[in-house]
Formats: structure tokens, C-alpha cells, sequence
């Protein structure tokens, strides 16, 4: 039987997906799932999209040949460097997509949930763009933690909307942008940061993502003279800039994917982020998918050291790539993401995000043949992490 | 004839249906909570199964699940409580809570149990019609409980019609595009969707709920439909009086004056 890893028609990757939802928000999402590929596929929606990615984000983002790097790990590995997006992360991809959609729906005002802030600056520098009313929702202990970034959203003319339930940190954001979305159904529209939420939001997120793997497919046939790699490495918070780079290689058996999840303190810890590992299955946000969550199937709340890996859930497509074994996940701990990251900045000169440095600690930890293509996601760029690196200074600056 | 139909059958008057959160404000309120809402008129209790993260309701309900969580309610530990519950009254009883958790105790394991201890019905708030129809309906349907689906202002007039086919007990109208919460009015939007909803003859009778807080948004409630549902406004009682008839009269008195 072929397996396809592409959403079916109900919303669904295998037993993950589907749109668990309040009554209150069906007919937005039943018409957002009945607009999103005609409009996504209008030649007026990708002129405008397509110029902004090259314009305005700068794409196509390089793919560049770590020689140091790859002396290191003894494969070919290739970096795609989303961290050098404006706005310094590949979610920018998916906020002007969705705030682009958003217009074409007649949709006024626009919401949009964040942790560590990086999704909630690339949406609200995009609603600055297109003279959108944004209102970023936060949970008041992340917002403490990311100062500087709540300061660029109100700068960039957002209101960031502290919350104050539950623990305040990315979950609850996403439970208030939802009861937003509930009481303002008909003008406001919910621009979801990841590969999570209701159909038809992972796959839309996953398609406004794709950009990136369709980009390595031309990068590579013109460096290596194929189309493809051995292996794709990156980062699984929600899933969506791993969903973008696997995208174009879904059904190419030929490519193995390796998604590196948060393993926090270590999977036994209870101090872990790493819910490929750890979760049951169960209904978080409006999707069918794994969640860390107690017996009883109250929602945990998950560690790591990076904001935007931590989320008890994950992405239903992501759900069924592990669950098939199309991709094999590995839990990369704080210090092996911290230890990769300290590494990449002394072998090739780049900071990454320390979401990013998940992917790069898989790597490190991965066994090659020297022959093999490897290409790894830079996810974003390391400043917003700069205070979680000094503290690292003294074990990794000693001489 | 379910409890609910017999309801609906015998009661002229409207019908006034009140939700609280297990385990609120104490752990082992659930039956005295019941008891005394059931001595003092109330027509049909929803029993509130707390989670972790109620993206439905408003501050309130979200604060009493907390402390319910707190207090340690689970699954298990509310069906022990509930053991005995139709010794003490013969209203009709529904259970209502988000998906997951439900879902972690089994779907139905979850349904028999219910069945069992002598529930009526069912609200799951998260679970839409279609997703209850394609996988979840035959169990329901199997183990004698009724689910009950909502609308809502932005529900088509079609979507009401299949709703409605798919009840058999009543139908829960969710009064505006809010989260769970008082308000002090209802405006004319809302009246006018009553009224559209009311002119529709459905099948099912209707009770009203979110937002329903004083005898003017109660009084609304009955005149275009059969009831109402409140929440929100009994456990602000319960938080004000840690005597449970004494909440139960303020509730009363806050719908009646
Ligand atoms: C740089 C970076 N990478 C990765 C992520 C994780 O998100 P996702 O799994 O959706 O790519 C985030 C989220 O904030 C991020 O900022």
C-alpha cells in the first residue's frame, strides 16, 4: 500500500489531524478550508507572495557548503540558512502567507499567539507592512523572559496582549488567541505560528513552509548535480520549518529525515520537551496528535531550554512521519543543543537559535558515510539566545 | 422517554439548567453541590469535568477548573462521587468537558461508566458534529447516553437543521461569539438570532446559554427559547458564600431580581 504523508480530505495524516473545534469557529475554518488552496494557488496571491519572499524576507535563503563543519561529522553537510531571514527565522515565511490570505478573506484584524517571540515579530512586522491591526498574544512568564522582543512588537505598532492563566507560557497564549478568535469569529483572523491547530491550518503552514525545500531541490542539483540528499535534518517544536524542508521530499524514499525534538533535561527528567517521545496521543488546539499530558489527560507543562521547542504537542504530520518511521526522531538534550551550537559558532561563524541547535546536536550525534548529502535546517539566528549562551560562558570560553 | 424528554414534556414554565466545576470550590462538594440544586428547583445540572485548558471558557470557569485540578479531581474520583447520585435526584444530569480527557479514560469506558452511574447526557464542547458523527456516535448511541450539540451566531440555518436531526434530547444555543462569562445584556443581534433560531420550529427544544447572568439576560432567554444554561454566575456564588444553599439562593435571587 502507498502511504501518502499528504493531509487527506478530511483533514487527516493517518490517525492525527483533524479540526476539534467549538462550534463558534466552524464556518471560519470550514471556509478557511474550503478558500486556502484556491487562493494559495491564485497567480494574484504567489505575485505578491513570491515578490515579498524575494524582496522583503530575501530569499532564496543560501544553501551554503560547511567545509568545516562537515570535516567534523565526516558527511557533505549543506546549512540552509533560514537565520538569515528578515525578522531572523523562517516564520516569517508562513506569517506574510497567512496575513497575504487573510486580506483575500476580507479578514480585518489579525491574531496571532507566540512563546519566545520570534513568531509574534514576524507577524507583527508583517501586519506593519500591510497596515493590519495585529494583537500577539503572550504569556506573562515569556514575556519576562523575551523582553526585547515584546518591545520590537509594540515598536513595530502590535498590541502584545499578556495572559495570565494556567502557566503562562506558550500553551495558555495559544488557548487565549483562541478564545479571541471565538469572540470575534467574523473580522479577526488567526494567523497559528506552526504546523498545529485545526485543519486546515498544519498543511496550510506546512505548504507556506515548503518554499524552503523547494529551494533546496534547486540549490542542490546545481551544487551537487542532484536534486536531493541523503538525509534532512531540523528542528521539531510545532513542526513547521521541519515540515518545509521535508515538504518536496514527502514521497522521495531516497531522502531520510531526521527531526530533532527537545529532550530538555533528558527524556526521564520530567523535565522534557520531547513529546514524539513522551506524549500519548490526545486533542490539544483543535488536533488529533501526541501531547505530554498526566494520566488523567490534563496538558503538561513541557521544559527546554529553547522557547519555541516548547510545546506539549506536535504537529499531526509529524505525528504520522514517526509514528510510519518515515522520519526518525531524535530527543537532543539542552546540553547537546547548547554544545552544537558552541560548535557551529567556532567552526563556521554562525550563531544559531538555540531551536536550530536541536538539529545540529541530531547531527553531531549522527554516524555517516563520508559520501553522504546532508542538509541541516538553520531554523533562525542565535541574538534572541544571546543571554541563555553567556550563561554558558565559563564552561565553553575556559581555555 | 428519556429524562429529557420527560422533561420538556411536563415542564411549561421555563427550564433552568445550572453548570459547576467538579470539584469546586472543594474537592467533595460534587454531591452536596447536586443535592441542594436539585432540592431548590434548578431543572437539570451539567456536571463540569475540569481541564487543564478550557479554550471555551472565560476567566471563571477557567479560575474553578484550576482549583479543581488542585484539589486533585479526576475522572475516576468524580464517577466515585457520583455513585449514588440517582438516591438523591431524578433531574436529568449531564456530564460536560473538553475532549482529551475523555478521551485518556476512554471514549467508552467513558460512556458505559456514565451510562451507569445514571447520566443523561453528554457536552463535549470540542467535539463538532462531524467528527462525533464519523467516529464517535455509535458508542454513544450504545451505551443509552444523549450528545448534545451547540450552536451558535455563526451556525448556518443548515447546519442548525442537521444539528437538530441529530439530537434527541435538546439543543444548547449558544447565545453570542464569547467565551463562557456574564453579561449584563444581550443586544440586538443576539435578540434578532433568537428570534431566527425560534422561527426555525426545530425539532428539539432549545435552552440558552453563555452569558445568561440576571433576570434580564434570563428573562431574554426564556422568551425565545426554552430555558437557559448558567454557569458562570453560580460559581461567582460559590465563591462568595462557601455555604452551598446559601449560593444556591444567591444564584436564585441574581437570575430572579
Ligand atoms: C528559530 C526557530 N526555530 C524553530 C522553532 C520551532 O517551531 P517549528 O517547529 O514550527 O519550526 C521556532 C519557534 O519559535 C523558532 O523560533
Amino acid at each position: 500500500m502507498h502511504t501518502t504523508f499528504h493531509v487527506d480530505s478530511d483533514g487527516y495524516y493517518g490517525p492525527y489531524g483533524g479540526a476539534f473545534i467549538p462550534e463558534i469557529l466552524h464556518k471560519n475554518v470550514e471556509e478557511l478550508g474550503a478558500c486556502y488552496l484556491n487562493i494559495m494557488n491564485s497567480p494574484d496571491f504567489q505575485d505578491e507572495y513570491q515578490e515579498l519572499l524575494r524582496d522583503y524576507v530575501g530569499r532564496p535563503s543560501p544553501l551554503y557548503y560547511a567545509r568545516r563543519l562537515s570535516e567534523r561529522v565526516g558527511a557533505k553537510v549543506y546549512l540552509k540558512r533560514e537565520d538569515l531571514n528578515h525578522t531572523g527565522a523562517h516564520k516569517i515565511n508562513n506569517s506574510i502567507g497567512q496575513v497575504l490570505l487573510a486580506r483575500r478573506m476580507g479578514k480585518t484584524r489579525i491574531i496571532a499567539e507566540t512563546g519566545a517571540g520570534q513568531h509574534g515579530v514576524a507577524t507583527a512586522t508583517v501586519c506593519a507592512l500591510l497596515d493590519m491591526p495585529c494583537f500577539v498574544f503572550m504569556g506573562e512568564t515569556d514575556i519576562a523572559r523575551q523582553y526585547l522582543n515584546v518591545q520590537k512588537m509594540e515598536m513595530l505598532g502590535a498590541t502584545v496582549v499578556p495572559v495570565t492563566c494556567g502557566n503562562k507560557t506558550l500553551k495558555d497564549a495559544t488557548n487565549e488567541a483562541i478564545r479571541d478568535w471565538c469572540c470575534n469569529p467574523s473580522d479577526t483572523f488567526y494567523v497559528i505560528g506552526s504546523t498545529i491547530g485545526p485543519h486546515p491550518y498544519p498543511d496550510m503552514v506546512a505548504r507556506l513552509q515548503s518554499v524552503i525545500s523547494e529551494e533546496i531541490k534547486k540549490q542542490l542539483l546545481s551544487k551537487e548535480g542532484r536534486d536531493y540528499p541523503d538525509y534532512l535534518f531540523a528542528c521539531v517544536g510545532g513542526g513547521s520549518n521541519a515540515a518545509g524542508t521535508y515538504y518536496h521530499y514527502l514521497e522521495n524514499d531516497k531522502v531520510k529525515f531526521v527531526s530533532a525534538e527537545a529532550a530538555g533535561l533528558g527524556l526521564e527528567s520530567g523535565q522534557s520537551a520531547a513529546t514524539i517521545h513522551l506524549g500519548r496521543e490526545g486533542v490539544i488546539h483543535g488536533c488529533r496528535t501526541l501531547i505530554i499530558q498526566t494520566p488523567d489527560g490534563q496538558i503538561e507543562e513541557p521544559y527546554s531550554i529553547s522557547a519555541g521547542l516548547d510545546y506539549p504537542g506536535i504537529g499531526p504530520l509529524h505525528a504520522y512521519l514517526a509514528k510510519t518511521g518515515r522520519a526518525r526522531v531524535e530527543a537532543i538534550t539542552d546540553q547537546e543543543a547548547v554544545e552544537a551550537a558552541f560548535a557551529l559558532t567556532r567552526l563556521e561563524g554562525i550563531v544559531p537559535a538555540l531551536e536550530s541547535s536541536h538539529a545540529l546536536g541530531a547531527l553531531m550525534k549522527f554516524r555517516f558515510n563520508p559520501e553522504d548529502i546532508v542538509v541541516v535546517t538553520v531554523s533562525g539566528r542565535g541574538d534572541k539566545d544571546m543571554p541563555a549562551y553567556i550563561e554558558q560562558f565559563p564552561t565553553f570560553l575556559k581555555r | 422517554m428519556n429524562r429529557f424528554q420527560k422533561l420538556f414534556k411536563t415542564k411549561n414554565s421555563p427550564v433552568l439548567s445550572v453548570y459547576f466545576t467538579a470539584g469546586f470550590p472543594k474537592i467533595h462538594d460534587t454531591a452536596e453541590i447536586i443535592r441542594q440544586l436539585s432540592d431548590s428547583g434548578i431543572d437539570m445540572i451539567e456536571i463540569g469535568i475540569p481541564f487543564s485548558d478550557p479554550m471555551a471558557d472565560g476567566p471563571v470557569i477557567q479560575h474553578s477548573s484550576q482549583i479543581a485540578l488542585n484539589n486533585g479531581m479526576t475522572l475516576p474520583l468524580l464517577f466515585e462521587q457520583l455513585k449514588d447520585i440517582r438516591k438523591i435526584t431524578d433531574i436529568p444530569l449531564v456530564l460536560m468537558g473538553y475532549l482529551n480527557p475523555v478521551l485518556q479514560y476512554g471514549f467508552e469506558a467513558f460512556c458505559t461508566k456514565a451510562a451507569e452511574t445514571g447520566i443523561d447526557g453528554l457536552i463535549i464542547p470540542d467535539l463538532p458534529m462531524r467528527e462525533y458523527l464519523n467516529e464517535f456516535q455509535g458508542i454513544v448511541q450504545k451505551s443509552g447516553l444523549e450528545n448534545i450539540l451547540l450552536i451558535t451566531p455563526e451556525t448556518s440555518e443548515d447546519r442548525i437543521r442537521r444539528i437538530d436531526a441529530n439530537s434527541h434530547s435538546f439543543i444548547y444555543m449558544v447565545s453570542t461569539a464569547s467565551t463562557t462569562g456574564a453579561k449584563k445584556d444581550f443586544g440586538e443581534d443576539t435578540v434578532a438570532y433568537f428570534k431566527r433560531v425560534k422561527e426555525m420550529n426545530l425539532i428539539n427544544p432549545v435552552l440558552t446559554g453563555f452569558g445568561v447572568s440576571n433576570r434580564k439576560t434570563f428573562e431574554t432567554a426564556c422568551q425565545y427559547s426554552r430555558g437557559a444554561i448558567t454557569g458562570s454566575v453560580f460559581i461567582r456564588c460559590l465563591q462568595q458564600t462557601s455555604d452551598i444553599s446559601k449560593a444556591v439562593k444567591l444564584l436564585l435571587e441574581t437570575l430572579h431580581s
